[in-house]
């Protein structure tokens, strides 16, 4: 007589109106094992974990735990039962005490100083046996991302989980932090713990896991042993159809600088030092990558070089010209009909208005320009035409213009803004997060089509969270910490363990070219 | 002497109106913390001092009153709450909806019911909240400085009073030592994570709108049956959102907010001292600009003393499960 599975699902449907979210979903995960799942953003992952913690009710399909059929109505059902989800969003209220987070809703009664006395002594149990070390009385907003992942962790086994669902947990996460996260992953399944481990990167995949599902378009397409399969397999599975890169990086010699930044500081929005004293040039036919953990530094840097940040020392220099400086500060228009063109991080807030039509936004930016507008007046026959043209250049699907840009998936919003970004021809391009929430086939074609601008003699600047990418397309990478740039390696240079170090601020460059003042 | 005098009764009078301002205040302050911005304190506040004067005018009794006016105020909280928590309404218009809808039907009701030019009849003495002669007072008010302050300004207050600054320690008892409390800070934070842990947002949020409608109620009732005797057009005179703009300098949290109010109560009770009064090098001041003093203060304190103001993060911002 075997164990019951932890978890079984036999065909679960989940629909959201006229999308089938979740169809026929059969799932088995076997007791105290990783279990990988796999799919691109959209192809129902979510939807899959919500119904298994309680927060979305399935339309059809049974559940099964640990060998007895359950339904949850609720979360706190899900709980009982033994399951717990890490949301990738962590679920925590800032001001609240790393101890408040953890008793919420699991008080026992209705004093808090009680309840938070027998809370205290059930977590340093809990710390001591999975090798926790958190300050259960500092407020939540001053952990960091892997501290906060943690507490997330530590409030799942206070509630005894036994199954723990982890939604694209290394999203945020430096590599070392990653390589914590393991580590304690390996030690909560040694402990008897069943874990589900959802991300889209396939190395992650290969691992940690015991075995791994994909699932595409709702549906479950793979199931097997991680041992049995391959990166390849799985993004093969992922996308349905075979992923190749059919750009490679042409040898260049670097003739000369296009962009000049020059002992760059400035200040952030709350007035702190967000840049101290950068410098560095991106050449022609160069892409620089410029890494680093979120918040130090480089979503400033990039608007100090597209003219929406002044800087408060220190100058760039665009083809020769300066164009932030302290008495000199060129707009975006400007900078625009200099041939900079700027493909923004944070898509919805800065590059498209996701309320208005992808045609209104195709031409964002450009709306002044004499292709567009005449004496004040918008000539639409010809942005419905630009419109067009971009929807063909970069295969935006679907391919309705007059849809608003919110109906677009990620991936679909990023290649009109690319569209509309390389319209102009532009001879530097300044790029952030290229393929956040993207999916993995529009990356490669992502990349791909960096590449080919790079190899046509383009100076290119791309800041990533994402490792793997910047190691993709790179000639160069510039690591930023606490507002400074730790250095810059050579792509030959360049491994995971390094560039995270430097990202941590643990260690300078190891052949360091050029580096802060 | 005579200055000892003047600074007795300012004090007295500051804690006089102060009360309404408290509950008011600390209504909002519920509401706020659970992520239901509540502009409609105004209008709750005139609609508990309608209900409270006509019942008790028409019963005779106090008590019936102040129940008419708490219930008047939970069903205006609980349409706000509806609108908000149920509907995913706009918070600000339907607060406003509530104050304008207020303004109109509490004098037209009162035509209607008591014919007197949208006025309720004057309250005898025994319908109304009067003022309550602590033990001792009398005994010790020989005692110098210590027997004035006590019997002169601590006692003799309506019964309705010393509610209010007995409401600010229990609002922050509850807050910070309870597991309701915990739970309804959290959901003006972060909804999220309150319903993931299996608590019902819209459960808490309803909870919290109940208390701050009874607070409100407290606070219109002693209007009209404690501080005055009898409901008059627009009693409330912006005192819901003076309420509200306490609030937001008390940080929302009691007792700095408790501080606000006794701010602006004192600035409210000196311009009821200073009108008709001749001033050195000045002269008499205009009784429209002293009648301005408080909603100055409020917009000089807003603009330019309160600093960094950390709302609660899902204050005003409807919680949709999905999103």
């Amino acid at each position: 007589m075997s164990v019951a599975p932890a978890i079984e699902t036999r065909n679960l449907c989940k629909r959201f109106g006229a999308v089938q979210a979740n169809d026929n979903v059969s799932l088995l995960v076997d007791q105290g094992s990783v279990h990988g799942i796999v799919g691109e953003n959209g192809a129902g992952k979510s939807t899959l974990l919500k119904m298994l913690f309680g927060f979305y009710q399935p339309n059809s399909g049974d559940l099964i735990i640990n060998g007895v059929p359950l339904a949850f109505d609720s979360p706190s059902e899900a709980m009982a039962a033994g399951i717990a989800m890490v949301h990738q969003h962590f679920m925590l209220v800032e001001p609240f005490t790393v101890l408040e987070n953890i008793i919420l809703g699991a008080e026992g009664q209705p004093m808090l100083k009680h309840a938070m006395t027998d809370a205290r002594a059930k977590l340093l149990g809990l710390e001591q046996q999975f090798g926790f070390d958190l300050p259960l009385d500092t407020p939540v907003s001053q952990l960091s991302v892997g501290e906060r992942q943690r507490v997330e962790i530590l409030k799942a086994l206070f509630r005894g989980a036994d199954i723990l669902i982890l939604d694209e947990p290394t999203a945020v996460l430096t590599p070392q932090e990653c390589d914590q996260l393991f580590d304690l992953v390996r030690l909560l399944k040694s402990r008897g713990k069943t874990i589900l481990f959802v991300t889209h990167k396939l190395h992650e995949i290969m691992a940690i896991t015991d075995a791994v599902t994909v699932i595409r378009a709702g549906k479950v397409v793979t199931c097997t042993a991680t041992a049995s399969t391959t990166p390849d397999d799985l993004a093969e599975a992922m996308v349905g159809a075979k992923i190749s890169r059919t750009v490679t990086r042409e040898a260049k010699d670097h003739r000369s600088p296009r962009l000049r930044v020059d002992g760059v500081s400035a200040l952030s929005d709350h007035g702190h030092d967000a840049l101290k004293a950068i410098t560095f040039d991106v050449y022609d036919g160069e892409v620089l990558g410029v890494a680093g953990v979120a918040g130090n530094g480089q979503t400033e840097l990039l608007e100090v070089l597209t003219g929406l940040r002044p800087v408060s020392s220190g100058r760039v220099e665009l083809d020769g010209i300066l164009i932030n400086a302290d008495d000199v500060q060129r707009g975006p228009t400007k900078l625009r009909q200099m041939g900079l063109a700027h493909i923004a991080e944070d898509r919805l807030k800065t590059g498209v208005v996701a309320t208005m039509t992808a045609t209104e936004n195709a031409i964002l930016g450009y709306q002044h320009d004499p292709d567009f507008c005449q004496n004040g007046l918008l000539k639409l026959s010809a942005i419905d035409r630009a419109a067009n043209t971009y929807f063909d250049s970069q295969d935006v699907r679907p391919r309705d213009p007059t849809l608003p840009v919110a109906s677009f998936s990620g991936g679909n919003q990023q290649k009109l803004v690319i569209a509309r970004e390389l319209a102009r021809d532009p001879q530097t391009l300044i790029i952030g997060q290229p393929t956040r929430g993207v999916d993995i086939g529009a990356v490669t074609k992502i990349h791909d089509q960096i590449t080919e601008l790079r190899n046509a003699g383009k100076a290119l600047l791309v800041v990533s969270a994402d490792l793997d990418e910047l190691m993709a397309i790179s000639d160069r990478i510039a690591v930023m910490c606490g507002g400074e740039l730790v250095g810059i390696v050579p792509i030959q240079d360049a491994d995971e363990r390094t560039l995270g170090l430097m990202m941590a601020g643990a260690s300078g460059a190891p052949h360091s070219e050029e580096a802060s003042a | 002497m005579e200055f000892l005098v003047d600074i007795l009764l300012l004090s007295d009078s500051t804690l006089r109106v102060a009360g309404p301002l408290i509950l008011a205040a600390l209504a909002g302050l519920c509401a706020e913390r659970a992520g239901i911005v509540d502009i409609g304190l105004e209008g709750k506040m005139l609609a508990a001092a309608f209900a409270a004067a006509s019942a008790a005018s028409v019963t005779a009794s106090p008590w019936a009153g102040l129940l008419a006016g708490i219930v008047a105020s939970v069903l205006l909280s609980l349409l706000h709450g509806y609108v908000s928590i149920n509907q995913r309404g706009n918070q600000i218009v339907s607060g406003m909806a509530i104050n304008i809808m207020v303004a109109g039907l509490a004098p037209t009701l009162a035509n209607a019911w008591f014919s007197r030019g949208g006025q309720t009849p004057l309250l005898p003495s025994e319908a109304r909240f009067t003022e309550i002669t602590l033990p001792f007072a009398d005994a010790i008010s020989g005692v110098p400085l210590l027997g004035a302050i006590y019997s002169d300004l601590l006692s003799g207050h309506s019964l309705l009073t010393y509610v209010a600054f007995v409401a600010v320690p229990t609002v922050g008892w509850i807050l910070y030592k309870t597991r309701f409390g915990l739970r309804l800070r959290a959901v003006g934070e972060n909804p999220e994570a309150v319903d993931t842990a299996g608590i019902s947002v819209t459960l808490l949020r309803y909870q919290a709108m109940i208390i701050a409608g009874i607070l409100c109620g407290i606070s219109g009732s002693a209007l009209s049956t404690a501080l005055g005797a009898g409901f008059i057009r627009d009693m409330s005179a912006g005192k819901g959102f003076l309420a509200l703009a306490a609030m937001i300098f008390g940080k929302w949290k009691p007792v700095p907010t408790l501080l606000a109010c006794l701010l602006f109560a004192f600035v409210d009770a000196l311009q009821g001292r200073l009108q008709g009064v001749a001033l050195p090098l000045v002269g008499e001041i205009p009784v429209q600009f002293t009648i301005m003093l408080p909603y100055v203060l409020t917009v000089i304190i807003l603009a330019g003393f309160v600093g960094k103001m950390e709302a609660p993060k899902a204050s005003g911002i409807p919680y949709e499960k999905d999103r």
